[in-house]
């Protein structure tokens, strides 16, 4: 909402505000200003001039050279190329030092050898449009006594331009919330700056007289077919209309509130709306049928022109003003062409209603078109208003000479209004906000913002609907004693614990490991493109296709709840690698989400870590997520082959166990995987089911003695069969029922020359050692014995 | 015999003064002091001499081999010395070199500013809470005493998962507000981080997903001169202890009397400059005492418990926290982005 202070003035003086006293006290009782223009900053050194002699250019056609009295002693010379003024003009003068809008700046000069000191303007060079000066249409310098009004005022050589135009205004710009559509006008504003600065309001009651006599029933008849949409219609006629443009006054009030000037009736009611906030609109009188004026649905198949020359289809959902055979406007939106004010117009009905706003702001929203009035009506309007907006209107009409207004109202109300009453409960008001303000404090804050009080009772004005409790009371009380007084004070009462539980704790520990390793945390939606299931290889029966779908997502790419954490670190990782970043290793906790039967997900986290370059192997990565889980004391952890994951190498992929329990998987991915993302390396990922860790995380350690006996180490180098992994190797040497066997440690494994075909050598390194006495070497002999015994039996690996 | 004894003196403190090593000094050892060095072979022949002459000369003989022996370690110290010292000059490093690389990874930027944030509140007695993201729009909007046509419940604002508008996905923190009152009776005290989501396209101050802070304090008692008292202190832990903060009307459905907050700016100190669009504030975060239908509507008594709440968004707070220019970098993950923090 824009509001022009000099527009302001008529309801309330501030006069003797400045600007930043003025925004920065209606922002801290809760008009939050946004911007702060005023109409003359621009603009520099213009001038009125008045054209003395006009002559021709010895050097052209068409330039003119101009003496112009600027109000000095001597006239001043300026060449021109306009051709439409005349001696005796008066027109806008830019002298040599002159700024105009866009920071243009004016000095003078030669035009064809001619001297020329300063530029005589146009309006558009002074930033404003045709619209605002109706009395100027051509193109060329702006003739000031063109327009009556500014010949009225008395146009004298050398006054500042930006003071004759009315410029020198202040225009401030709020930010109103939805809750207040009552601030949306120079009237409510009016109320709030009253309020927060304790002056007067001059609030002023429209008085028509109404001289053209007749009845409006005589022409006209309005019926509300759909009263939950239309709870009030108030109309007004005006006859023998006379269009025109609307005086300076009216146009620059207009053009302060960012409204468009059209003519003198369409003015006049973007004029009413401005003012008292209640929107309006003019219809052509003879172009309603019948004049008989419905407020109902549209029909199927019905449709409509709107001013602005768009047609529209119509739904049975919007509501429209029709005669007794068309829509003649969309209620609260816009109106038809088929009735718009035009330049014969000679009978004008005024609209003045209330409709409900949700159904206005659909009806916008499916038409495209936001208007100022939607987005008035959007938020729902008091019902009480539109008798004095339209009372307002006709008063107008006769101030501006611009039509007769007709004796009588129509004014339908299907239901009665209601009226809001609450207690003033002055403790309730302090123990909520914290303060000491007195009833009579509180009394004089509610007076001031058109509240009555029937002694305790509360009546809430009619345009306060979002005031239905006793804590709006006290955001009442707040604004205006200033939220800024209230003092400050912490919470007292029981002490509450607080804190980290443990499972976020465990979750803190586990990313400072992941970043210990080297990993950078990332960040990723949570929503991912149908697409991305395939790009990861998922088999087509695969039960996590089945997401959770957004019925309207934004695109196909972001449309699915992610089941699987794959797809958002491969779109993470293969950014990276087309920054050409070289080395990437990435870690994030997030969230999953997998379909329940109740529509709603269960949100499980998933650790993913993701890397290549930089050396990466795929036992660095296991080595890592090894570190990950050592971190948290699973137990019992073990790596199994994986061959059957599409999305990983088949020879390079392992699911990660606790016992028996799955915890994810980890290895390189599938390099079609890879090239499914256009990366061509080797990428390494790991899925790993957070939940599951924290559930199986381990207990604090509890001491174990250190041993008392030397521990003894055997290297044993075995051959076996290829086709025996070294975790059945391991498996088998502890499971020997050697004793003393208190550590296993791999060290190598090699194929080559020296060992058989289809063989290979692996190294072992042996810890031996006994609790009760230190170990003797035929003790340990027989412990290797056993140990060498199981492999050669179960898996057939020989010592080397 | 003296005599002898004498150049024996002479000649090995020389002899041990030009030793260079220890081999060389350790066979002077053996030289003059060993079972067959020439000291001892001197000795034996002690018993040719008189009674008179056999203590004097036995006396210097003695005399002799301490003094050979403190030479002897003496020199032995020297040398080693020299030799620590010229091991130690071979063993000099250009320690200008760099340092081997030990990568560790980083937080998320906008992580490391919740971190902070949660370590404020925790230390003022607040819990963590997290919870679903896929959410009723019961939770999301009706609890929270949103009106059944209020604009943001629109298919244009919200992504939804049902036709009929019932499962959404949150698009803000409060859901968890409600959550914790059904489950928990007052005191009550959370702060509730977490992702939502609006439908905005991507741009420098857009995403569809986003993340809010959002926290509650609710007791008997509990008044907005406390969330004024709670929220400046937090904004002293976070901007400094000379922050200056100030308390603005605004209009939230689920809080009456709500507020905004803004803190004075950090760049001008209130004079107005292009980080605060001039106005010499930035806004940071949103709050208010909690409405009455709310707190009712999840089973507590209004007259008996008032509390207040706020929220915020992290990005915009990571973004003024380290001046990063723009919002896709927080989720475009770029290591070049990540690893400067």
């Amino acid at each position: 909402m824009d509001l022009s202070r000099r527009w302001l003035s008529e309801f309330v003086d501030t006069a003797d505000i400045d600007d930043k006293t003025f925004c920065d006290e209606l922002t801290l009782s809760g008009s939050k200003v946004e911007t702060m223009r005023r109409g003359d900053t621009e603009i520099k050194n213009v001038v009125v001039g008045r054209i003395l002699e006009m002559t021709r250019h010895e050097n052209s056609d068409h330039l003119w050279v101009c003496q112009i009295d600027v109000g000095g002693e001597a006239p001043t010379q300026i060449v021109t190329g306009a051709q439409n003024q005349q001696v005796g003009d008066f027109v806008p003068v830019a002298l040599p030092g002159a700024v105009l809008p866009g920071d243009k700046h004016i000095e003078a000069g030669k035009l064809r050898g001619v001297e020329s000191y300063g530029m005589c303007c146009s309006w558009q060079e002074l930033g404003m449009t045709e619209r605002d000066w109706p009395h100027n249409p051509e193109n060329g310098l702006f003739i000031l006594n063109h327009d009556p009004d500014l010949t009225a005022a008395g146009l004298v050589p050398g006054a500042d331009v930006t003071k004759v135009l009315h410029l020198d205004d202040t225009v401030v710009e709020f930010e109103i919330t939805p809750n207040r559509p009552d601030c949306l006008s120079v009237i409510g504003l009016a109320r709030e700056v009253s309020a927060t600065f304790g002056r007067e309001l001059h609030l002023h009651t429209p008085d028509v007289r109404a001289k053209a006599g007749g009845d409006i029933r005589h022409y006209a008849r309005i019926d509300i077919a759909d009263p939950a949409l239309c709870p009030r219609y108030t109309g007004r006629l005006v006859k023998n209309v006379k269009i025109a443009p609307s005086p300076l006054w009216m146009r620059e009030r207009l053009r302060a509130g960012g409204v468009r000037p059209i003519n003198n009736i369409v003015d006049i009611t973007n004029y009413v709306m401005l003012e008292y906030g209640q929107p309006m609109h003019a219809f052509d009188f003879s172009c309603v049928d019948g004049g008989h004026i419905i407020v109902r649905t549209a029909r199927p198949g019905e449709s409509i022109q709107t001013l602005d020359g768009k047609d529209h289809a119509l739904t049975d959902r919007m509501l429209c003003i029709c005669d007794e055979e068309k829509p003649v406007c969309v209620a609260g939106v816009m109106g038809g062409a088929n009735s718009e004010i035009v330049g014969d117009t000679a009978m004008v009905l005024f609209e003045s209603a209330n409709f409900e706003g949700t159904s206005v702001r659909r009806t916008a929203m499916a038409l495209g078109m936001r208007t100022d009035a939607s987005s008035r009506y959007e938020k729902g309007l008091d019902p009480q208003n539109t008798i004095k907006a339209v009372q307002r209107a006709c008063e107008l009409v006769e101030l501006l000479g611009a039509g007769e207004v007709v004796e009588g109202v129509i004014d339908v109300l299907p239901a009665p209004l209601k009226e809001t009453t609450l207690p003033l409960e002055p403790e309730k008001v302090n123990a909520l906000l914290g303060t000491d303000v007195s009833e009579a404090e509180m009394r004089r804050i509610l007076l001031s913002l058109g509240f009555t009080l029937d002694g305790n009772m509360i009546r809430v004005p009619s345009w306060r609907a979002d005031v239905e409790a006793n804590c709006d009371i006290a955001e009442e009380v707040a604004r205006f004693f200033g939220y800024n007084n209230i003092p400050t004070t912490l919470l007292r009462g029981d002490t509450t614990s607080g804190g980290y539980t443990d499972a976020q704790k465990a979750e803190l520990a586990l990313g400072e490991v992941c970043r210990s390793l080297g990993y950078d945390e990332i960040i990723s939606y949570s929503f991912i493109s149908p697409a991305d299931y395939d790009r990861v290889r998922m088999p087509a029966d695969d039960k996590r296709r089945d997401s959770l779908r957004i019925l309207n997502p934004l695109g196909e790419d972001r449309s699915i709840m992610r089941t699987s954490i794959l797809p958002s670190m491969m779109d993470i990782l293969s950014r990276n690698y087309n920054y050409r970043n070289a080395s990437v290793r990435l870690y994030e906790i997030g969230k999953i989400y997998l379909k329940r039967p109740d529509g709603l997900a269960d949100e499980p986290k998933v650790l993913s870590l993701g890397a290549y370059g930089g050396g990466m192997d795929f036992f660095t990565l296991k080595g890592a997520a090894e570190t990950l889980l050592d971190s948290m004391r699973i137990p019992q952890v073990r790596f199994t082959a994986c061959r059957g994951n599409a999305a990983y190498h088949p020879g390079r992929c392992a699911e990660v166990w606790s016992g028996e329990t799955r915890l994810g998987v980890l290895g390189q991915l599938h390099p079609q995987t890879a090239a499914n993302y256009g990366m061509d390396c080797e990428v390494y990922c790991a899925e790993l089911d957070f939940e599951a860790m924290i559930a199986l995380r381990g207990e604090t350690p509890i001491y174990v003695p250190l041993p008392r006996f030397p521990a003894i180490t055997r290297d044993l180098a075995l051959v076996c069969d290829n086709a025996v992994t070294v975790g059945e190797l391991i498996e088998c040497i502890r499971s020997a029922g050697a004793e003393a066997l208190k550590g296993v440690k791999f060290f190598d494994v090699y194929t080559g020359p020296g060992i058989p075909a289809g063989k290979k050598s692996v190294a072992f390194s042996l810890t031996l050692r006994s609790d009760d006495a230190t170990l003797t070497d035929d003790h340990a002999e027989e412990a290797v014995a056993l140990v060498l015994k199981a492999l050669k039996e179960k898996l057939g690996a020989v010592i080397r | 015999m003296k005599e002898l004894l004498e150049a024996l003196r002479e000649a090995s403190r020389q002899a041990i003064d030009e030793a260079v090593d220890m081999d060389s000094l350790e066979a002077l050892r053996i030289r003059y002091l060993g079972k067959k060095g020439e000291l001892t072979a001197l000795l034996k022949q002690m018993g040719r001499l008189s009674a008179e002459e056999r203590p004097v000369i036995g006396q210097l003989a003695n005399q002799i081999r301490t003094e050979l022996e403190n030479e002897l370690d003496s020199r032995k110290a020297a040398l080693a010395a020299r030799m620590q010292e010229l091991k130690l000059q071979s063993e000099t490093l250009d320690v200008t070199m760099p340092g081997k690389e030990v990568k560790i990874g980083v937080r998320h930027p906008m992580y490391q500013v919740l971190d902070k944030l949660k370590e404020i509140f925790i230390g003022m007695g607040f819990a963590v809470v997290e919870d679903r993201e896929v959410e009723l729009a019961e939770y999301n909007f009706d609890k929270l005493n949103e009106a059944p046509n209020h604009p943001a419940r629109e298919w244009t604002d919200t992504f939804y998962f049902t036709e009929d508008s019932s499962i959404l996905l949150r698009t803000q923190t409060s859901p968890m507000q409600i959550h914790v009152m059904e489950k928990q009776k007052p005191s009550i005290r959370i702060i509730a981080p977490g992702r939502v989501y609006r439908k905005d396209e991507v741009d420098a101050t857009h995403s569809p997903m986003f993340h809010q802070v959002e926290g509650m304090a609710i007791d008997k008692g509990v008044t907005m001169a406390d969330l004024k008292g709670t929220l400046n202190e937090v904004a002293r832990q976070l901007y400094g202890p000379d922050t200056v903060t100030r308390f603005r009307p605004h209009h939230f459905p689920f809080t009456e009397p709500s507020c905004e907050m803004d803190i004075q700016c950090y760049r001008c100190r209130g004079k107005g400059c292009p980080t605060c669009k001039g106005e010499g504030w930035i806004e940071l975060l949103g709050a208010g005492m909690v409405h009455p239908k709310v707190l009712s509507g999840c089973g507590i008594d209004p007259e008996v418990y008032s509390g207040w709440a706020f929220g915020f968004g992290l990005e915009r707070l990571a973004l003024a926290y380290f001046k990063i220019s723009d919002l896709r970098l927080i989720f475009e993950n770029d290591v070049r982005f990540l690893e400067q923090f």
